[in-house]
């Protein structure tokens, strides 16, 4: 039988090792077996993105993978998305979300944020069409998305005034 | 992505698994070779077994109990499957291949821009990032947009197993609704499509009610013209009307071997309005025949001031 | 950003926001306890059937279930079977002619007979979520399927099915709303013009599904339940009153909470089931709703029928409306007909209607019941008075902004005070407000007057644009009170207990701000605690925009006394007098004397006494206060929404170009926290309008149960919202405010449905309907043009 098997990952910089289920999803895995439960899930069919991780840098849906097939990979989390130094440990693009109201129940911003993380990392110019294409595949119910927005194009400002300096 | 009635469920059936509140996948054994050779033994031996591609439509139904296999075989680890090769007449693209890495590809944007058009509709960011061609065209839903792209490219599929390796013609290689016409054995490794030549024209346009939604209609046009300005060769092929995308020939016949005309753009587009479509409660199927219309008339002007512009632009379709 | 001095009215960043951000908030489901169990539900099939037998043998075999409960075996925990109507019974037999039965609110777990597809028939217990499903399907249920009563039309139809088996005609309740005479009116009226509409149905969905999550503790005797609930308290009272247990026994608490929108205002089957479970097993038991569930079983709103007439004079004054509403109740009633009864109060809206008279039938169905969903019955009554002036003025022939401006309530009627009375029987009067500057303001925004000229520029590129707007008012900060205690500990650290409901809107923030106004504080270290039983024990928790309201005053109030009474300990203790002294930053200075003064952790432990020893005189024990702020009346919000749409007549695509809301809620706390409520309820009802859409086959099954299908707005689909503030303060609380969490949302659908009728305006296209979706407007446009024959496209 091979319905458990041991798996080791890289999550947030740090080397996880468990024996799992293999149906236990990626998201269920981070939550469950990790503590990490600052990944949400919000529909469980891959369409609301509240689950969305990194694995190797790009984001995907938490519920779409198994957790098995993360072995030997590397995965971040909202847990991982801070700055030690930075008042709260905000990073760059949390503390742009807090000034500009880019949450409300704040149920859907972890995969937000990490949409977010792979645009910004791949397309630090980002404009406002690039934002919304980005976060076509991430609802949320209580904000409209406007503030989401103007948070996330204030935060590529500040990453590309770093870059630039 | 998945659909509400999947996999041709019966209605009671489907009512069962409607208002069974399943999200959390049913208990399987799970296998994931490195090597072709190792998955194809898999998949000759295991009953029941279900391929794991990029998971962006058998996750979802796995995670419902849509489908409930005994076996995963899981293809993600096999690295050999995953190239895009551009080799003189044809591209040929690993089934593994990530819909993000051809949307990221030169070769793609240079020798198929109307794939790399149409992969900017497939779902988002998340779902491009893991889902795969071969996977796409496996679940073939009606109203993807790799499967209807490959239509209209004469793509063609190869499917191997351990009794040896098949090439399946795109035409044929949608047996009913969402299943492919291949053997429980057979794993697809492969896409072969044989781009146009410089110069042609193409256009991908769909019409989904949010961007990132399976289309309720899309179309997928090739033109080549001739220096004169006579259209040498069209393409057409709609998506998200029947069970799987269909070429509409008598089109293809209107517009070969004559001159762009508006009158005969809208003639060729006309010839989608009769087509075989489904009715559900989304999208009645008179509704979407009258979207393949409109959208296939628009996509042809689109293909030809493109086909036109890659020539010189000496010629004003619309006159 | 930190603020120091008072942050009343200023766009201060929220105390919640930093744990949400950061992955470390804990919401029901993060949530893990030693030796905790989790559930799923089996769940009926069928919209109506019988059940013959259940055989839980083979399920409760399966390794790691712990427990598969019927309602055989809930019973013996239970006082009643049913959850108790969460509405006062007197009320109801009052209004309704047909007084309601006693058998309408939702069963524990179903008894003989399922009456919606997703109502919970078994439940169990297991190790893990992914063992109770496994064991879902080894449970077998013998069925006898029942017909099915699909939608209102049907309910009425004589002779047809029943929703329930034993209970004659699907009516449950019937009621006429009427003042004024409108047959008076019809006989000097120069016009008369009727409507049918067509409203549907939508969801709440939260992103966070409901879910609970129930402990009990033996050796203290005392049950926990954390549910993801907007109200708490009354949750607790159903409980202990079901379980039949002390107020000390059960508590209640909220951990953060993903948005609610209504679908978590009520005591749902499932947070008794569990909480039963959990005492039985003596092991922490959880229930997560996925989202399947959450579109099955989770209360839904706005399906209702309208019939209407309207009496003009030859001014295109409105002289009266008289019509019949019928509403779709669902399969069970678990708060009476309040929706219904909302929508035939909102009717006029801001606008002055002489003589009304409106008969409502509340029809049940085979479907998931259906409560108030953010809107509350406003957008439909909106919907109706909105599409009546607009079909007037269209066949009057006068300007769609000069009907309204003839017909609103003019700033200088206000206060005004409308015939009609609310539920809870006091009148219906806008207490502040100016409604035609709002309309003024938006249509000027939206560049109204020259939209003629921008319609004809787009038409030459055969492009049809379409504008169109409405205006709403919505009651809000609905009573009886809200408690607040406010509280300064020995430390100095401020803390605010409240009866409100945090679920997404701000409520700590809210809260802090107001306090620390008072006390001089930062807001940031303002302690809020909200929700949570144990601390507070009367509330009413988050619906009908109310919280900001009622538990704002209530804290204003309270940290007011506060306040005062740490003067009145610092004056006794410096001896001097209470006005010689100021307070900021936490402490007690005296004026003019920077090195004199008393922090407020000093005055709290005076306040707390010492043992044996006198408080200081007149000070009551405590440096703390409790306020239960009870409004004298609804205060009304209102806003005007005006929206510029392309359509595109080959697919039906509507796109949104433009969007102006002019919104007057009072004075604003925070204005980023208004903004987003604003912004995100006209969102939400953008969703109604061009989206969202919960279908139901022809015998009540859902189709639509996944976000694949019922499809809500996304990022690519919406214009940047432009929103501008009016502010007229409420006189009706000490802060000057109204509720905002919903008025955003109300006026959406008729703005946007009148503008894509206005972009369709070659065609003569009518839409008496929302949502209205493309392949709906593509059929419109093909009749019309079709009844247009040869000659094409009808001109108006």
């Amino acid at each position: 039988m091979s319905r458990t098997r041991r798996i080791e990952v890289e999550v947030n910089g740090r080397s996880e090792a468990r024996e799992i289920d293999v149906r236990l999803t990626l998201a269920d895995f981070l939550r469950r077996e990790l503590g990490l439960t600052g990944t949400h899930l919000g529909c469980e069919h891959g369409v609301c993105g509240a689950c969305t991780v990194l694995v190797d840098g790009r984001a995907v849906r938490g519920c779409l993978m198994l957790a098995v097939q993360a072995a030997g990979r590397s995965v971040r989390t909202i847990e991982g998305l801070g700055d030690a130094e930075a008042p709260d440990g905000l990073g760059v693009l949390q503390a742009a979300f807090r000034e500009h109201h880019g949450l409300q129940c704040g149920f859907c911003t972890p995969g937000i944020l990490m949409t977010l993380t792979e645009l910004l990392a791949k397309c630090p110019d980002a404009t406002e069409s690039d934002v919304r294409l980005a976060l076509s595949g991430n609802l949320c119910r209580c904000t409209g998305y406007q503030t989401i927005v103007s948070a996330a194009l204030e935060a590529a400002r500040r990453l590309n005034g770093k870059l630039a300096s | 992505m998945l659909r509400s009635r999947p996999l041709g469920t019966s209605r009671d059936e489907w009512s069962d698994l409607a208002s069974a509140p399943l999200m959390k996948p049913p208990p399987f054994d799970y296998e994931d070779p490195e090597t072709l050779a190792g998955a194809l033994e898999l998949a000759s031996r295991l009953d029941n077994h279900k391929l794991l591609a990029g998971g962006q439509s058998l996750m979802p139904m796995l995670n419902m109990r849509f489908v409930q296999p005994d076996h995963v075989i899981d293809l993600n680890r096999i690295a050999e499957l995953a190239y895009i090769d551009d080799v003189d007449t044809v591209v040929r693209i690993g089934s593994m291949t990530r819909q993000h890495e051809l949307l990221e590809s030169d070769v793609i944007a240079r020798r198929l821009p109307l794939m790399r058009e149409a992969l900017e509709q497939v779902g988002h960011v998340q779902t491009r990032n893991r889902g795969t061609i071969g996977g796409s065209l496996c679940h073939l839903d009606p109203a993807a947009e790799l499967p209807c792209v490959l239509m209209a490219c004469d793509g063609v599929v190869e499917a191997q197993s351990v009794r040896g390796t098949r090439r399946i013609a795109m035409r044929d290689f949608p047996a009913f609704y969402m299943t492919p016409a291949i053997e429980p054995d057979e794993i697809v490794t492969a896409i072969e499509v044989a781009p146009w030549a410089a110069g042609h024209g193409s256009a991908f346009l769909e019409f989904a009610r949010r961007h990132g939604d399976f289309a309720q209609a899309s179309v997928a046009v090739l033109i080549a013209s001739s220096p004169d300005g006579a259209i040498e060769r069209a393409s057409l092929a709609v998506g998200g009307l029947a069970t799987a995308p269909q070429r509409i020939a008598e089109a293809e016949r209107m517009l070969a071997g004559s001159m762009p005309t508006a009158a005969l753009v809208r003639a060729a587009a006309q010839a989608c309005g009769d087509i075989e479509a489904t009715d559900d409660a989304h999208a009645p199927a008179a509704y979407r025949r009258q979207l393949a219309v409109a959208l296939t008339e628009r996509a042809l002007k689109l293909a030809l001031v493109r086909s036109d512009a890659a020539n010189g632009g000496l010629h004003e379709p619309n006159a | 950003m930190r603020h120091t001095g008072p942050t009343f009215g200023k766009r201060v960043e929220r105390v919640e926001d930093a744990s949400l951000l950061t992955g470390r908030a804990r919401f029901v489901d993060d949530i893990r306890i030693p030796g905790m169990l989790e559930a799923a539900y089996v769940r009926s099939p069928f919209p109506h059937a019988l059940v013959r037998s259940i055989d839980v043998t083979q399920a409760r075999a399966l390794e790691g279930v712990h427990a598969v409960l019927t309602v055989a075996d809930l019973r013996p925990a239970l006082t009643q079977e049913r959850i108790p109507l969460a509405l006062s019974s007197k009320e109801l037999s009052g209004l309704a002619q047909k007084s309601l039965r006693d058998d309408i609110t939702p069963p524990v777990l179903a008894l003989d007979e399922v009456c919606y597809v997703g109502e919970p028939v078994v439940l169990i217990v297991a190790d893990s979520r992914y063992i109770a499903e496994d064991a879902i399907a080894l449970v077998a249920i013998d069925y006898e399927p029942l017909e099915a009563v699909a939608d209102i039309t049907s309910a009425l139809t004589a002779g047809g099915p029943r929703v329930h088996r034993d209970i004659d005609g699907n009516v449950l309740a019937e009621y006429v709303l009427s003042y004024g005479d409108y047959e008076r009116a019809t006989a000097t009226a120069a016009h008369l013009f009727q409507l049918d509409l067509k409203q549907h149905r939508g969801c709440a969905h939260p992103l966070e599904g409901r879910g609970v999550l129930a402990m009990h503790d033996a050796l203290e005797q005392r049950t926990t339940v954390w549910s993801s609930t907007q109200s708490p308290h009354e949750v607790r009272l159903t409980l202990v009153q079901l379980l039949g247990l002390d107020d000390e026994e059960l508590h209640v608490v909220t951990p953060d909470v993903g948005g609610g929108f209504g679908a978590k205002y009520l005591t749902y089957p499932e947070e008794v089931s569990i909480t039963i479970a959990a005492r039985l097993l003596g092991r922490p038991v959880k229930w997560i709703e996925d989202r399947r569930e959450h579109f099955l079983t989770a209360i839904q709103e706005r399906d209702q029928l309208w019939q209407v007439e309207i009496a003009l004079d030859a001014e295109a004054r409105i002289l009266g409306i008289k019509g019949e509403m019928m509403h779709d109740q669902g399969a069970y009633t678990p708060q009476g007909i309040n929706v219904s009864y909302n929508s035939a109060t909102a009717v006029p809206g801001p606008y002055k209607v002489p003589s009304y008279e409106l008969r409502v039938r509340a029809v049940e169905t085979n479907k998931v019941p259906t409560m108030p969903v953010r809107g509350a019955g406003y957008p439909q009554a909106t919907f109706a008075m909105e599409r009546l002036l607009d079909h007037a003025a269209r066949e009057i022939g006068i300007d769609r902004a000069e009907i309204r401006r003839r017909n609103l309530i003019q700033t200088e009627e206000m206060p005004y005070t409308t015939p009609l009375k609310t539920r809870a029987g006091t009148p219906v009067k806008y207490d502040s407000g100016d409604f035609p500057l709002c309309q003024a303001m938006a249509l000027d925004q939206i560049g109204y007057d020259g939209f003629e000229a921008r319609r004809a520029e787009a038409a030459r590129d055969g492009r049809l644009l379409g504008v169109g707007f409405a205006n709403a008012t919505k009651g809000t900060g609905r009573g009886p009170f809200e408690t607040a205690t406010v509280r300064v500990g020995r430390s100095g650290r401020v803390s605010v207990y409240t009866g409100a409901a945090a679920m997404g809107q701000s409520t700590a923030t809210m809260l802090a701000q107001i306090v620390a106004d008072q006390l001089g504080v930062e807001f940031g270290q303002v302690n809020v605690v909200a929700g949570d039983t144990r601390y507070t024990s009367m509330g009413h928790g988050g619906f009908a925009s109310r919280q900001a309201v009622n538990a704002g005053s209530s804290a204003h109030e309270a940290s007011v006394k506060v306040r005062e009474k740490a003067l009145l300990i610092a004056s006794q203790l410096l001896e001097q007098p209470v006005d010689a002294l100021e307070l900021s930053g936490g402490r007690i200075w005296l004026k003019g004397q920077s090195n004199v003064s008393l922090g407020l952790g000093d005055l709290a432990r005076e306040a707390s006494g010492i043992p044996g020893y006198s408080l200081p005189k007149g000070i009551e024990p405590g440096l703390e206060h409790t306020a239960n702020f009870m409004p004298k009346g609804l205060v009304y919000s209102n806003g005007c929404h005006a929206v510029e749409v392309e359509v595109d007549r080959a697919t039906g695509a509507v796109r949104l170009e433009r969007y102006v809301i002019v919104s007057d809620c009072g004075e604003l706390i925070n204005p980023m926290v208004v903004d987003g409520q604003v912004i995100g309820g006209a969102v939400h009802g953008i969703g109604n309008a061009l989206f969202e859409w919960m279908g139901y086959d022809e015998m009540a099954q859902p189709i639509t149960t996944t976000f694949a299908e019922y499809l809500l707005p996304t990022t690519t689909e919406l214009p940047r919202i432009e929103l501008t503030h009016v502010v007229h303060r409420s006189p009706l609380n000490p802060l000057g405010i109204k509720g905002v969490g919903e008025v955003g949302t109300i006026p959406a659908a008729a703005a946007i449905i009148s503008a894509v009728e206005d972009a369709l305006r070659p065609f003569g296209v009518r839409i008496d309907e929302t949502p209205i979706l493309p392949p709906r407007i593509v059929a419109l446009v093909n009749a019309s043009s079709t009844a247009a024959g040869a000659s094409g496209p009808a001109s108006s």
